[in-house]
């Protein structure tokens, strides 16, 4: 009692009320504390979490432009399927949430109501296939094979199917026009991952779950522009989801259509040919491995030489590209991509690589004269080219005495190509390389494109390969642990070679570099790169960078977008060269190794010019390499495991020659079956509501060269072709006789011929 | 010093009346605590503010009339200030010899909640429904009976002058006399409130300056009893599921943590100037359950920001610094324990209701004093204030 203060109080409880105000002031402290940690140093975050709360989005899908062909005939569009959907908001807001309309739906598509019922459900982690994986604000399709009697039934009872649409939708096509697939060309779609829409999501032009994207081909490199935007309407919701307001839409907008410069014609021609010059060379049988050709696969491109636009492009074995829509099944996807398939989804015109064989013999000229060596010289034209102890055969003609470079080209002439290279290789300092080495032969490849890709519009074109000192030096590091835990000195055949490739498989050999030469080796070029250097030939020196797409037009046909051609480089030969090097070509086709596939061909008019080429692969038989051109186009077709260039290839490349400037048997030229005699410049007439006039291809532009086609055969490998004007009357093809010449490892030249 | 003799205090005439004798130096409006009256107004008016946000697009619930809560709650808040000003009139002195009746009737209609005249709301049998909208929520009232009873216990021999603080025996009773209400309202099963009466009886015994054994044993043995509660299953699940979403907000967001998910996203998204009022896209969305009563916190949070939101818990500062200052400075026991029981009610039931908002506190069914919607808290803390603002007016002036 004695410390009672002016209220009266004890101290007890004064402390104890100012104890109380400490406590609740602290509590007030936490609550703004945590205010403050909430709404201003999380707030950002917690606001985007609110905004995904309440905006849902509705997409509706563009539909994706079509891949038309140089005339405007679609190869790639999309049909009109009827699609049935149901709005899963309309029927949960239904006492039974919907059950009584999907059964009644169920009876009218002729389904069970269960699977009906099945398909419109939400998935989550417990619910198993089927079930929509989509936006629960997005109609949900039940089926898009709908017939239109029962579309028909549905939108006449609307009253009766609250929340059911039946509705026309696109669905991608591959029409095939008079057979021509041009699969690997147009490439394929396949649904979005979860990954590209999480990427697609914040840009502006999101993926719905249902969407397709292209995956490979033309579908793939000009997806962006073919798959248009899509339409978004966001909505606000509430809780329920309940919309309670449109925030903001964006209508459609069509995808582009895509206008090639493929022609479908030429196309089928090319498919077709190149199919049956693969029949034909299995039927022939090779001595060197004593069983018929496997010609397991091929290409064939047909290409503008002054421009680089491809006309057609073929690759084979093929697929029909119709497999992937609606989504591939297990089976097929697995006929397309499993061990046995042969992956008839490469395309070989730009993903296929083999050894160039002796259409490398353009490059060794360009080199050859680079290196001051007149074209018109003299060289001595041997039967065989010796190194040592190590002899080059002259595979492809016999000794013709000191030739020129022209005429070297002519008859495919080896050992000319052996002495100057090998003549190099001493200069540049032989097994030592002095330092600043001229390499005039592998500069030249690399001038000529090869050894990089050609700049195609098509995705996923490999490179090649050029074995100079870099690569052989880097592919040594990577490979001469393996080499040297393996090779012995007097082991078997590979062992040895694995020992030699252990020493010294980091440096340029004379025979690497003899082999090389004319184009066997380690070099590897694909038929997109040969068709550049071909076409460069023909047009004067300029390497294009081929393109398949001519130009984007938009859905409206007002914005038309022309793809230019445009070019990666010159040749490195000098006019004169160059009308040499094309008066050689041109005496290949009339009276060198490919003159008895050009017989009576109409060469005033149409001055034809090819190289043949048989490269050697290690292992298998050899590939067959057929490189020719036009003053307009350039047709370069390998067949792999086939034999000659000229003896597989050949009949096969003649007949597009025929069909594009209509050359009939006896050699007269009928303009009007003339597919295309000149290239096609103008794009195809866009009409004013945007849709784009094309002919209407109905037969299959090679049925008439079934009719002629004759049971023509090329002459047995030893034998004398049933040529024309060969002078020596001896060389007819390219073909090179060696029973396992081994090309890896770069060790090749010397051990196959000891 | 009774009440009645500070009334008389006044030196003034009967001649001087009207607005000269309100305004007077020692009349009851100038002595009246304007800070609290003006803080408990403010929240009362952003209450049907944030109400009205709340519920205007709410067909569901308000028949049609975007107005129905807004005009209840005004309503509601000017019976509340009749109540308070009637409190003033009688004086918190004159209603201690009430208090017995009060206790008994607060009692009385807590047992008939338990009859079949009760109803349910929310898991909580807590209410009785008169017609036209009207319910009562009579544990609401029970929480200033249990403040006004046990003061009048505790104070009642020390404030006679008898003892300095208050015995055992008087202790015993004062909780026994809390105890039977408490028990009533925890079959009800109201646990929010039981909460809030746990700490207002401790508030109470703290400033009653009982021993301290008391306070402390009274402590543990809220801590034995929550932990009985717990393992006697007396808890329904839906209860047992709450504190379990709020030691883990991330266990099933759809279901129980829902609550307190939404809640965060409406207050965080707020973020310093909120969206604006009715702007605000959770509460239109209707992403937050029981906006307007025990959520309403997060319509502040959302539409006002970290300034509006911040201003609700300043104000509430407010309110309670002055009734600490109030439990601090009247002169007689009694009032400073029904002083400090309602700064402990007050407090606890504001950070417990914000708190839950913000994921700091498990999930209870308890309004924001003054904001919130609903009759019977609206009334009951308008009373507690009648209650300080008595205290404060019958005090003796200081010099």
């Amino acid at each position: 009692m004695t410390n009672i203060p002016e209220t009266g109080r004890s101290t007890r409880v004064q402390t104890r009320l100012v104890v109380i105000q400490i406590l609740v002031l602290s509590l007030l402290g936490t609550l703004g504390g945590r205010l403050w940690y909430l709404q201003i140093r999380e707030g950002s975050a917690y606001a985007k979490e609110a905004s995904g709360n309440h905006v849902q989005q509705v997409v509706d899908p563009a539909v994706r432009g079509s891949i038309l062909d140089a005339r405007g005939v679609p190869l790639a569009d999309n049909e009109t399927r009827l699609v049935v959907s149901a709005s899963r908001t309309d029927l949960l807001k239904m006492k039974d949430d919907g059950k009584a309309v999907l059964t009644k739906l169920a009876g009218v598509l002729g389904m069970k109501p269960q699977e009906v019922m099945e398909k419109v459900r939400l998935c989550d982690a417990k619910t198993p296939q089927p079930c929509w994986n989509g936006s629960p604000y997005q109609p949900i399709p039940i089926t898009d094979e709908a017939t239109p009697k029962q579309a028909l039934q549905i939108r006449e009872r609307a009253e009766d199917f609250p929340g059911i649409t039946a509705e026309p939708q696109a669905v991608r096509r591959y029409p095939s026009p008079g057979g021509a697939n041009t699969a690997q060309v147009l490439g394929y779609l396949s649904p979005v991952t979860d990954d590209e829409i999480q990427q697609a999501q914040d840009t502006d032009s999101p993926y719905l779950r249902s969407d397709q994207v292209g995956r490979s081909g033309l579908e793939r490199q000009y997806d962006k522009a073919l798959r248009g935007k899509a339409g978004v309407t966001r909505y606000e919701v509430d809780n329920l989801g309940r919309v309670i307001g449109e925030a903001e839409s964006d209508a459609a907008q069509p995808g582009d259509n895509l206008v090639t410069s493929i022609d479908a014609r030429v196309q089928r021609i090319a498919e077709y040919e190149l199919n049956e010059a693969m029949k034909t060379a299995r039927g022939e049988f090779d001595k060197n491995t004593g069983e018929n050709y496997k010609a397991d696969s091929g290409a064939v491109v047909v290409m503008e030489a002054k421009t680089g636009r491809v006309v057609a492009m073929a690759s084979n074995p093929t697929y029909d590209p119709n497999a992937w829509v609606g989504g591939i099944s297990a089976a097929d996807y697995k006929k397309l991509t499993g061990k046995d398939s042969n992956y008839p989804l490469l395309n070989r015109a730009i993903q296929g690589q083999s050894a160039p064989g002796s259409t490398f013999k353009v490059i060794s000229t360009a080199a050859a004269v680079e290196a001051g060596y007149d074209f018109d010289g003299g060289y001595p034209c041997t039967s065989s080219y010796s190194v040592g102890n190590q002899v080059f055969k002259n595979f492809e003609s016999e000794n013709f005495g000191p030739i020129s470079l022209g005429r070297a080209l002519e008859v495919s002439c080896d050992t000319v190509f052996y002495g100057l290279a090998h003549k190099e290789w001493q200069k540049d300092g032989g097994i030592n390389p002095k330092k600043n080495a001229n390499d005039y032969f592998f500069k030249a490849a690399h001038q000529f494109g090869l050894g990089k890709e050609t700049g195609i519009d098509l995705p996923n074109e490999v490179t090649g390969r050029v074995p100079d000192r870099a690569w052989k030096q880097s592919y040594w590091e990577a490979n001469k642990d393996a080499w040297c835990k393996t090779g012995k000195k007097d082991g078997s055949y590979v062992e040895k070679i694995a020992y030699e490739n252990c020493l010294e498989g980091n440096k340029m050999r004379a025979g690497d570099e003899i082999n090389y030469s004319i184009g066997q080796g380690d070099t590897l070029v694909t038929p997109i790169q040969m068709a550049t250097i071909y076409a460069a030939i023909s047009n004067g020196g300029t390497l294009y960078d081929p393109t398949v797409g001519k130009a984007v037009i938009s859905a409206d046909g007002k914005k038309v977008t022309e793809i230019e051609p445009t070019s990666h480089g010159k040749l490195p030969i000098s006019k004169a060269t160059r009308n040499k090097m094309d008066a050689a070509l041109a005496g290949v086709a009339t009276r060198g190794t490919a003159a008895w596939r050009f017989q009576n061909w109409p060469q005033d008019e149409i001055a034809m010019h090819a190289k043949t080429g048989t490269a050697e692969v290690y292992g298998k038989q050899t590939t067959s390499w057929f490189a020719t051109y036009t003053k307009d186009y350039t047709v370069v077709m390998t067949i792999s495991q086939a034999g000659t260039g000229s003896g597989a290839s050949g009949p096969a490349v003649r007949k597009i020659y025929d069909a594009l400037y209509g050359v009939q048997e006896d050699g007269s030229v009928d303009k009007k079956k003339a597919l295309l005699p000149t290239p096609q410049k103008s794009l195809p007439k866009v009409r004013t509501d945007g849709t784009i006039a094309a002919p209407k291809i109905t037969e299959d532009p090679a049925k008439k060269e079934k009719a002629t086609e004759p049971g023509e055969r090329a002459p047995a490998d030893d034998q004398q072709g049933a040529t024309t004007a060969t002078p020596t009357g001896q060389n007819r093809n390219t073909r090179r006789r060696r029973r396992c010449t081994p090309r890896r490892g770069g060790s090749t030249g010397r051990r196959m011929l000891t | 010093m009774t009440g009645a003799n500070s009334f008389q205090v006044s030196g003034y005439g009967p001649e001087r009346a009207g607005w000269t004798r309100l305004f007077a130096r020692d009349s009851v409006t100038r002595r009246l605590d304007w800070p609290i009256l003006l803080a408990a107004g403010l929240l009362s008016v952003i209450g049907s503010l944030l109400v009205f946000s709340a519920t205007r697009n709410r067909t569901d619930i308000n028949q049609g009339d975007p107005y129905y809560f807004l005009i209840r709650h005004i309503m509601n808040t000017g019976i509340g200030l009749a109540l308070m000003i009637g409190v003033i009139w009688i004086g918190h002195r004159t209603l201690r010899t009430a208090v017995p009746l009060l206790y008994g009737l607060s009692v009385f209609l807590i047992l008939l909640v338990l009859t079949p005249l009760g109803s349910t709301v929310n898991g909580a049998h807590s209410w009785i429904v008169f017609g036209g909208g009207f319910s009562l929520q009579p544990s609401e009232f029970v929480k200033i009976t249990i403040i006004l009873g046990m003061a009048m216990l505790l104070a009642a021999r020390v404030d006679a002058g008898d003892k300095e603080y208050p015995d055992h025996r008087t202790v015993l009773q004062a909780l026994g006399l809390a105890a039977v209400p408490m028990a009533i309202v925890l079959l009800m099963p109201d646990l929010g409130s039981v909460m809030v009466m746990v700490i207002i009886v401790l508030g109470v015994l703290l400033a009653s300056g009982a021993s301290n054994r008391w306070v402390f044993g009274l402590l543990g043995a809220g801590a034995i009893g929550a932990i009985a509660v717990w393992q006697l299953h007396i808890l329904d699940e839906y209860q047992i599921n709450r504190f379990a979403a709020f030691a883990n907000p991330s266990l099933d967001p759809a279901g129980v943590g829902y609550n307190t998910n939404q809640a965060r996203i409406a207050i965080g998204s707020g973020g310093l100037l909120g969206a604006g009022l009715f702007h605000g896209s959770q509460t239109t969305g209707q992403f937050v359950p029981e906006q307007q009563t025990d959520f309403v916190f997060t319509v502040a949070g959302e539409e006002l920001g970290f300034v509006g939101a911040g201003l609700i818990v300043v104000l509430l500062g407010v309110v309670l610094w002055r009734a600490c200052r109030i439990a601090r400075e009247t002169t007689d026991l009694y009032g400073t324990i029904v002083a400090a029981g309602i700064v402990a009610w007050f407090a606890f039931q504001s950070f417990e209701n914000i708190g839950m908002t913000l994921g700091i506190m498990p999930v209870t069914g308890l309004p924001l004093p003054f904001v919130s919607y609903g009759g019977s808290s609206m009334f009951a803390v308008w009373i507690a204030v009648g209650l300080l603002q008595s205290i404060t007016v019958q005090r003796p002036m200081s010099a």
